[in-house]
Formats: structure tokens, sequence, C-alpha cells
């Protein structure tokens, strides 16, 4: 490897030039010969509409290429997820309100270790969703299960990506620059491709949320794994923990506070994401606001977005005391001092 | 044959370390390595043997390669060349898995900055080593229990090492190393991080420990009277060259170059050398006896009599423990021995 890597810039120059090739060779719009180029000038004043290179039918082509053959497989993924996430609101939304509400304050009360003031907090938020408008109710619940529906999946893929990350400087030179195109492309970008492989509704929600929020609980993971103390690590090795007990045993725990920070980001993340999917038809609270836009209602379209904002909160809350507990336990702060 | 050998280690940090290993062999120093090729020299042709039962400690200052030296023993470090055996395996010879079961049984280690695991209560870390074996609980229990009572440690048990001071938590990390009842002990700078009276105090109990127990015991230092105290052995590092192995007295007295003479320059000789190494014996010694003779036995520094002998002029006898006179000690000898000597290097240099 090492040999060639003097002859990397030559192989960029030949790429870019075979790019440009592709581009002139299959225009509408080059000229007749090549000899023109150098006898007319006039291309040189606006861009020339044949130095075009040819990226949309390309990808267009791809893409119906894979709808036609891997077709079955998102109609798999489609039929699992539908079905999940139909269960799970059915669910919920059959519950009677208050048992919902209780549930939800109870979770808040054990994540936060028994703190009282978060759970004030989180038991307001929730009497206020459905106070402020008794359709909220049922249109939050939506928007929880694909929230939770996508952060599933960030955890059961993002986590493992995070360790191999970790452990393979390769693999991640390899996937940051993925993480930053996952992250930095717009989101209607890929919610269009989402609508044509899974068709509109939850589903495509669920896509969008996962491609937008699992780079940050990627990136956490393996950052908190790459930042457990180097000495700690030796010390694992030299008792002779192998590999699994090295990572279960050692850098997995000793990351889960940075892992559970990725996972808070993960869920703003996905509810930012839900509320830009109504726009792809996604039931929730998201089109409350979009209807309020549409309608030029200035009242309801506010009033919707307080509710996504108390329901950012309740997520936040919960998921951030739950990760606050786990750094103590992690460091130990010396809390008896108090 | 020796505990552990270590024969013209080579280890070089840097993206082609075999390239510049030639250029290293060739005697190119550290500097002139880091300036050509941007390479680092941790150690440079080191060979060591460390033999059954002893402590054998190796200094330099930071940077030195002291840290890396050690590190080659249970191989958390690969050599750029060079062989490394332990009881005479192979050590770079193992597959992944025997070298796991070399670091359960054969070693273990005690860190500078303690690498206690911050999860984990003392008990569970004093276990560590025993859990990643697969002991069962009960047998965990039984051992940490017992090690942690021997390093003074009851009744922390259930605390987690952020709880504790700098001088508990490497007591933990001590604990943790006796607990799997390995033979040999690497001990990486592990009181370098504590203050001077809790060091001492630390020192003592590894003496003590010690004497029972008789590990084979590689320590890494940058302290010269840690070194002095706790040494079998001693060799100096110096830029990734191993400048000078000798016991403490040949260190002190006969210093190989002018680093190691800059390094035992201002140690208190009287509280590092014993009486039988500089006595002369009874036959060798002429001169009248003074009706005032003080008995000291054979094992005792120099500065537990200097004081009796500067009050009253005073013929010291040397005694071992039944009584039997083994030499004597005059005035010349303590002068000679308390005089600071410059090393060959300095000499030349001042001709």
């Amino acid at each position: 490897m090492e040999k060639y890597k003097k002859y990397i810039n030559l192989v960029y120059l030949v790429i870019f030039v075979g790019m440009v090739v592709i581009a002139y060779t299959t225009s509408k719009y080059r000229p007749e010969s090549v000899t023109m180029l150098f006898t007319d000038l006039s291309w040189l004043g606006d861009w020339p509409k044949w130095l075009d290179f040819p990226l949309m039918p390309f990808l267009n082509k791809w893409f119906d290429i894979l709808i036609v053959k891997y077709g079955i497989m998102f109609e798999g993924i489609n039929f699992f997820l539908l079905g999940l996430y139909g269960k799970m609101k059915n669910f919920l939304v059959g519950l009677p309100w208050p048992l919902l509400m209780i549930s939800v304050i109870l979770l808040a009360y054990f994540a936060s270790g028994r703190q009282t003031g978060t759970t004030i907090m989180v038991a307001f938020c929730v009497f206020f969703l459905g106070f402020l408008s008794p359709r909220y109710w049922d249109k939050c619940i939506m928007t929880t299960t694909i929230v939770v529906i996508g952060m599933l999946l960030c955890l059961v893929i993002g986590i493992p990506i995070g360790i191999m990350m970790a452990r393979n400087k390769k693999v991640r030179n390899a996937l940051l620059p993925v993480l930053d195109l996952m992250q930095t492309i717009p989101s209607f970008c890929y919610l269009i491709p989402g609508i044509l492989l899974f068709g509109l509704g939850a589903v495509p929600a669920i896509f969008a949320i996962f491609v937008y929020a699992v780079p940050p609980l990627i990136r956490l993971t393996d950052l908190g794994i790459r930042l457990v103390d180097k000495e700690v690590i030796e010390a694992a090795e030299a008792f002779g923990a192998n590999k699994k007990q090295k990572l279960l045993g050692v850098q997995l725990p000793l990351a889960l506070p940075n892992i559970m920070q990725g996972i808070n980001q993960c869920t703003m993340m996905a509810l930012a994401m839900v509320v830009i999917a109504s726009m792809i038809g996604t039931r929730g609270i998201g089109d409350e606001v979009l209807l309020g836009l549409q309608q030029l209602n200035v009242g309801m379209a506010t009033e919707a977005g307080i509710a996504i904002v108390l329901l950012a909160i309740i997520f936040d809350r919960i998921t951030q005391s739950y990760g606050e507990r786990m750094q103590e336990r992690v460091h130990h702060t010396k809390k008896e001092k108090k | 044959m020796s505990k552990i050998e270590i024969k013209n280690v080579y280890k070089i940090f840097g993206d082609t370390p075999s390239k510049i290993l030639p250029m290293v062999q060739e005697g190119a120093t550290k500097e002139e390595v880091l300036e050509k090729t941007g390479h680092t020299v941790g150690l440079d042709n080191v060979s060591i043997s460390v033999e059954e039962g002893e402590t054998f400690v190796c200094m330099g200052l930071s940077g030195s390669g002291k840290s890396t030296l050690i590190r080659h023993i249970n191989r958390l470090i690969d050599p750029t060349s060079g062989e490394v055996s332990v009881e005479g395996t192979n050590v770079m010879e193992l597959d992944q898995k025997n070298l796991i079961e070399f670091r359960r049984h054969k070693m273990s280690m005690v860190f500078q900055r303690f690498g206690l695991f911050p999860h984990k209560t003392v008990f569970q870390n004093v276990g560590y080593g025993l859990e990643v074996q697969g002991k069962d609980k009960n047998e965990i229990e039984k051992v940490a229990m017992e090690k942690i009572e021997s390093v003074g440690l009851n009744g922390f048990e259930y605390m987690y090492p952020n709880q504790l001071s700098g001088g508990m938590q490497q007591r933990v990390g001590l604990a943790r190393a006796l607990a799997t009842n390995t033979d040999i002990m690497l001990m990486d700078e592990a009181f370098s991080a504590l203050d001077p009276l809790i060091r001492s105090d630390m020192q003592k109990q590894l003496i003590d420990l010690q004497a029972q127990l008789k590990k084979t015991i590689v320590f890494i230092t940058h302290d010269l009277d840690e070194s002095l105290r706790l040494g079998d052995h001693i060799g100096i590092l110096n830029g990734g060259r191993l400048v000078q192995v000798g016991t403490p007295i040949d260190i002190i007295m006969k210093p190989a170059d002018d680093y190691v003479a800059a390094f035992v320059k201002d140690v208190n000789r009287a509280k590092v050398i014993k009486a039988k190494i500089i006595m002369i014996s009874p036959q060798q010694f002429k001169g009248s006896k003074n009706s005032n003779t003080i008995k000291v036995n054979e094992d005792s520094f120099l500065d537990e009599f200097l004081p009796k002998v500067c009050l009253t002029p005073a013929t010291v006898e040397v005694v071992d423990k039944s009584g039997n006179v083994k030499g004597y000690i005059t005035d010349k000898e303590l002068s000679v021995a308390l005089t600071k000597t410059h090393s060959n290097g300095v000499a030349k240099s001042k001709k």
C-alpha cells in the first residue's frame, strides 16, 4: 500500500478527467466536434451546458434498480415496522388517558432516581398535552410511538456500529464521512426516497428518523469508548481480560454516560424529524402545525408548537436524568458530603 | 535460568519502525533518529535478566523508556525487535489465547495512576483478576477479602475508588495485583503519584509483603531513594539505553557515566550504605584498637552509628547476628564511603 501512496494525486486527476469526459460525451448540448472548443471560445463566458455531470439520471436509474430488485426486502421492513407501530399505537390509544399519564409520571419518577422536581415538571407537561387541545392526546401518542420505534432502531444499529468504530481505526475513517453526509444532507432529500421505498405514513418517518438521528449516537458511543482512561484499559488487559470481558466489563460501563448523552441527542433529533415528516403524510402532532400553516391559523400552529415543546421536555427530562444517574454511578461524585 | 529475560530489545515508535531499526542498531542516538525520520526510539538494545525472588528496579527520568520496558514483559507493547522470555517461555511466540492465559496466571501489574475501575467497588476491583479467570464467587470473595485485609483496607470493601485517598487507592491496586497470586509483579511507578509520607509508608508495606511472599518484582521509578530502598538490582535507563545495571552500592560507589553520577550526586550515602559493604576484614585491620569500641550489626546503615563515632573516637567493630566479629571500620573507610565519587568520565575530562 505504502508504495502506491505517491500516485494517489494522479489517480484523483484521472478520475476527474474521466468525469469531465463522461459529462462531455453524454451531453446533448455538446459542440459537433472537439476542435470547435478551440475555435469558438464563447463557452468560456457562461458555464457551458455540456459541462454537466449526469448524476441525476444515474441516481434515478440506480434507484429504479434498487426498487425492482430489493423491493421485497423493503416491503418486509415496511410490513414489520408498520405492524409494530400499529400495535403499539393502538395499545397506547386504547389505554384510558389517566392510566397512561400516571405510567409516564411513574417512569419519570424512577428514571430520575425519585427526584420530585423532575417528576412534577414531567407531570405538568403530560397534563398540558391534552389540556391544550383534547385532539392532541392521541396525536402525541402517535408521534411518541414513531419516535420510540425510531430510537430503538437507532440503538440496535447505532451502538454496535459505534463500538466497531472505536475498536477499528479503518472502520472509523470509512464511516465518519458517511455520518457527516447523513447529518448535513437536507432531510427532504431522504424523505422522498423514503416515500418511494416505504410508501406514505409512519414508516418513511421512522426511516428518516434513523438517518437523521443515528449519527450523534454512533459518534458519542465511539467517543465514549475511546475516552475511557487508557490505564484502566491497560489494567484490564494486564489481568488477562479477553476482548469480550474488556468491552462488557470495562469499556461499555465507563462509556455509558456518553452513550446516554447520545441517546438523549438521538431522541431530540427524532422528535424534530417527526414534525418535518408530517409533510409526507405522517400522522401525529406535526400535522397540526402543518394544518395551521396551510390555513394561516397562527393560534393553531403556535398551540401545536407548544405541544411539541412539551413533548420534547418530557423526552429530554426522562432520558437526561437517567443519563445523569448513570454518570453518578460511574464516577461516584461524593454525594454523602451534602 | 533467570525468571525474566529481556534480550536486545528495540522499540521504535512511528509509522515504519522496521525501516528505522538498522539505523538505530548502527548506533544513531534518539535525537538523531527523531530529527531525521520523525520516529521516537523507545528502547535501544536493552537486555536485562531478573532472578527469581528479587526486586529489580528500573530507573530513569521521564521519557527514558522505563514504562515502555515494563510493558514488554507482559506484552502490552510488542517490541520492534528482540526477545522477551518469562520462565523460559518466549512471550513473543504466544498467540492471542495463550497470551491471555499467560497474563492471567503469570504476572500482575500495578499502575502509576492506579488503573482502578471507577465503576467497581474496592472488593470488585481486587477480585477482578480472579473474575476474568472465571473463578467461582466464593473463592473470589475469600481471596479478595484476605488481600484487602493484608493491605489494611478492612471496612472499605464496598466503597468506590474515588471515595478513597490516593494512598488507599494504590493499596487497592496492590491488593488487586496480589489477589491473582502470580509469581511476578510489575509495578509501573506504583508510588510516584503519592505524597512523600504515604510513599514511604507504601514502600515499607511492600518490603514487608515481599519478605513474606518472595515474589519477583520489576519496579519502575524515577526516584533514586526509592530504587535504593527497594531494589536488589537497579538498572538505569537513559534515552532508551540501559546505562548501568548493578546493586544499589555499585550504582552509588561506581557510577558508570556522568548521567548516573549526576543521579547519585545528592544521595544521602549514610542512609544507603551498610556496614558490611565498607568494612575491612580483621586481617586487614592493622591500627591499634581504641579502648573505646562500638559494636554494630553488619546490616546496619552508616547513619545508625555515625553520630556515635563522631562523638567519641572509637573503633567500629562489625558483628553478625550471633556476635562474631566480621570486620572493622576505621575513619578512613568512613571518609571514603561518604565522599562523593566522581565518575571516570568526569575524572578524565578534568585531566
